[in-house]
């Protein structure tokens, strides 16, 4: 097989793991549900009890709470389906499905990612769609259209990086409980970081370490393309750490099905 | 099964009052054997507490600076949101054992012992209640070295434990009502949702007259926010009959009000 149809039919693999991740999804719209809901409750009630905050000397100068907690609640929707590529990927091993995928001649590569791809397409759909509700109730993005698109792009890129973290612990545990269990991590991770509050009005050591949170680095760039306006430094930086910290995980996630497979 | 024995082991006869407290007793040890035994149900308990009054005091720690806000220590205004909404999760889980237990056919072996059936629901909530003195004083300790204040005395910390072990009552027999019914594990998603929503739109981050439109109505309503309140004062300042009959009368109406709801499940379920 020569290299040009062999990357054709991985991609084409790729495209059809991707599709029936999607399909997985659709198929639990109750497991989606709560992805949705709870930023959106979280939006809500913060913006009707910290509007007096707005006025702090510290805070960003932001026309709404609701705009300033806007990608906050886009991470948040994202991190609730981000554990799923991984959950999924144990679950196809406990059951079995794994080991006829392995058997039959699907590349490896696309095992992994394909399953990814799926994820990353839902989060940015989900994105898309909280997007909307935020806009639609009254907030604004000043960074137009090309922040919107930003703002997905960031949501698929973080379900890579924390679906990548999930799959390899899928692949080295192959159990659903041990992926589900970073989910927690991942939400304590939000909350100290600058999602709900400005770093510059923490103190003490939890504003150190929600100043040198990753989630910070990504939420920052993000919030200042809704609430100041277009940027293409701060896009970058928006896009760069999750695309990084996915290189790093989806990587280790690579290595450990080569290992794997290896052994078995 | 421990449950089973310690009621035969009782003298009087099975619908008697010492039988259904022997139950009550026995099925409370049980749970609290359980949670030691098993660090997967202990640890949550203790982390998720813990993680919020972090996560709250940390971040919001600048709202103190705002005028009127309530607390000049932001420990004092959070720590009482803290015990509470772990509270509520402890009594969650002490419904999803139930849950638990239902699913693996234990419950089953239970409804098959000789008594009323009055005694396995209460036992389950007398679990929760103890269960929530975890997070409670966990919350309690870990906020006495930010500062927190007990300006109350004892009195208020009285207060802070019964609005936290009836806070676990409460949230325990919603889980029950809906375990009884839905007979999955999986049905106590609903009512954790129900319990974050609902301690979420209260006045657990910020004073009543801090917020605006609906959520200033639906938090005026809540009966979380009578409860909040009475469970707070102790760290505010010196108690007040006016805040505590409030918050009394809305913990023993929801007490009462799950409790029924609870019962006509299990009802439902063993007819």
């Amino acid at each position: 097989m020569t290299a040009g149809p062999g990357l054709v039919a991985a991609l084409r693999q790729t495209g059809e793991l991707a599709r029936r991740s999607v399909m997985a999804e659709r198929r639990q719209l109750l497991n989606i549900l709560p992805g949705l809901v709870f930023p959106l409750l979280l939006a809500a009630v913060y913006s009707r009890q910290f509007s007096r905050a707005l006025a702090m000397p510290g805070f960003p100068e932001v026309d709404s709470f609701l705009d300033f907690i806007l990608p906050a609640c886009v991470v948040q929707a994202v991190s609730f389906g981000a554990t799923a590529a991984g959950t999924e990927l144990a679950l196809d091993i406990e059951n079995g499905f794994f080991d006829r995928l392995v058997a039959s001649p699907v590349a490896r590569f696309p095992i992994l990612v394909g399953r990814l791809a799926g994820a990353a397409l839902v989060a940015a759909i989900k994105a898309a769609v909280l997007v909307a509700v935020f806009l639609a109730f009254g907030a604004e993005v000043k960074g137009g259209p090309a922040a919107v698109l930003v703002i997905m792009m960031v949501a698929a890129l973080l379900v890579l990086a924390i679906g990548g973290v999930g799959q390899v612990l899928a692949i080295r545990t192959g159990s659903q409980e041990a992926v589900a269990a970073t989910f927690p991590l991942v939400f304590v991770g939000i909350f100290m970081s600058s999602a709900f509050f400005p770093t510059a009005l923490m103190s003490g050591w939890f504003r150190v370490v929600a100043e040198n949170n990753p989630i910070t680095w990504v939420i920052d760039p993000t919030r200042r393309l809704v609430i100041a306006g277009w940027s293409t430094g701060d896009a970058i930086q928006a896009m760069v750490v999750p695309a990084a910290v996915a290189l790093v995980t989806v990587s280790l996630a690579v290595r450990a099905l080569h290992r794997k497979l290896g052994r078995s | 099964m421990t449950a089973v024995v310690a009621s035969r082991q009782v003298a009087v006869g099975p619908g008697g009052a010492g039988h259904g407290a022997a139950v009550v007793v026995a099925l409370a040890r049980r749970g609290m054997a359980r949670m030691v035994a098993r660090p997967s149900l202990m640890i949550p308990t203790l982390l998720m507490p813990l993680f919020f009054i972090v996560s709250f005091t940390g971040a919001f720690s600048s709202l103190t600076r705002l005028e009127g806000y309530g607390a000049s220590n932001v420990y004092d205004w959070m720590a009482p949101y803290a015990a509470l909404q772990g509270s509520v999760f402890a009594g969650i889980g002490g419904a999803a054992s139930a849950a638990d237990d239902i699913e693996n056919g234990f419950f089953d072996r239970l409804l098959l012992a000789p008594g009323r059936r009055l005694p396995i629901l209460l036992g389950t909530a007398a679990y929760s209640g103890l269960r929530s003195l975890i997070p409670t004083t966990a919350v309690l300790l870990a906020s006495s070295m930010g500062g927190l204040s007990l300006r109350g005395g004892p009195m208020g910390l009285v207060c802070l434990y019964a609005a936290t072990v009836g806070m676990a009552v409460v949230f325990c027999l919603l889980g029950l009502t809906v375990a009884y019914r839905m007979r999955t594990m999986r049905s106590m998603m609903l009512v954790q949702v129900v319990g974050f929503s609902s301690m979420f739109m209260s006045t657990g981050q910020v004073p009543l007259h801090f917020m605006e439109g609906w959520l200033r109505v639906v938090a005026g309503l809540n009966p979380l926010t009578d409860v909040l309140q009475f469970a707070r004062q102790g760290f505010l300042g010196p108690l007040a009959w006016s805040t505590t009959w409030p918050g009394m009368v809305a913990l023993v109406s929801m007490v009462v009000v799950t409790g029924l709801a609870a019962g006509r499940s299990l009802g439902k379920m063993v007819p």
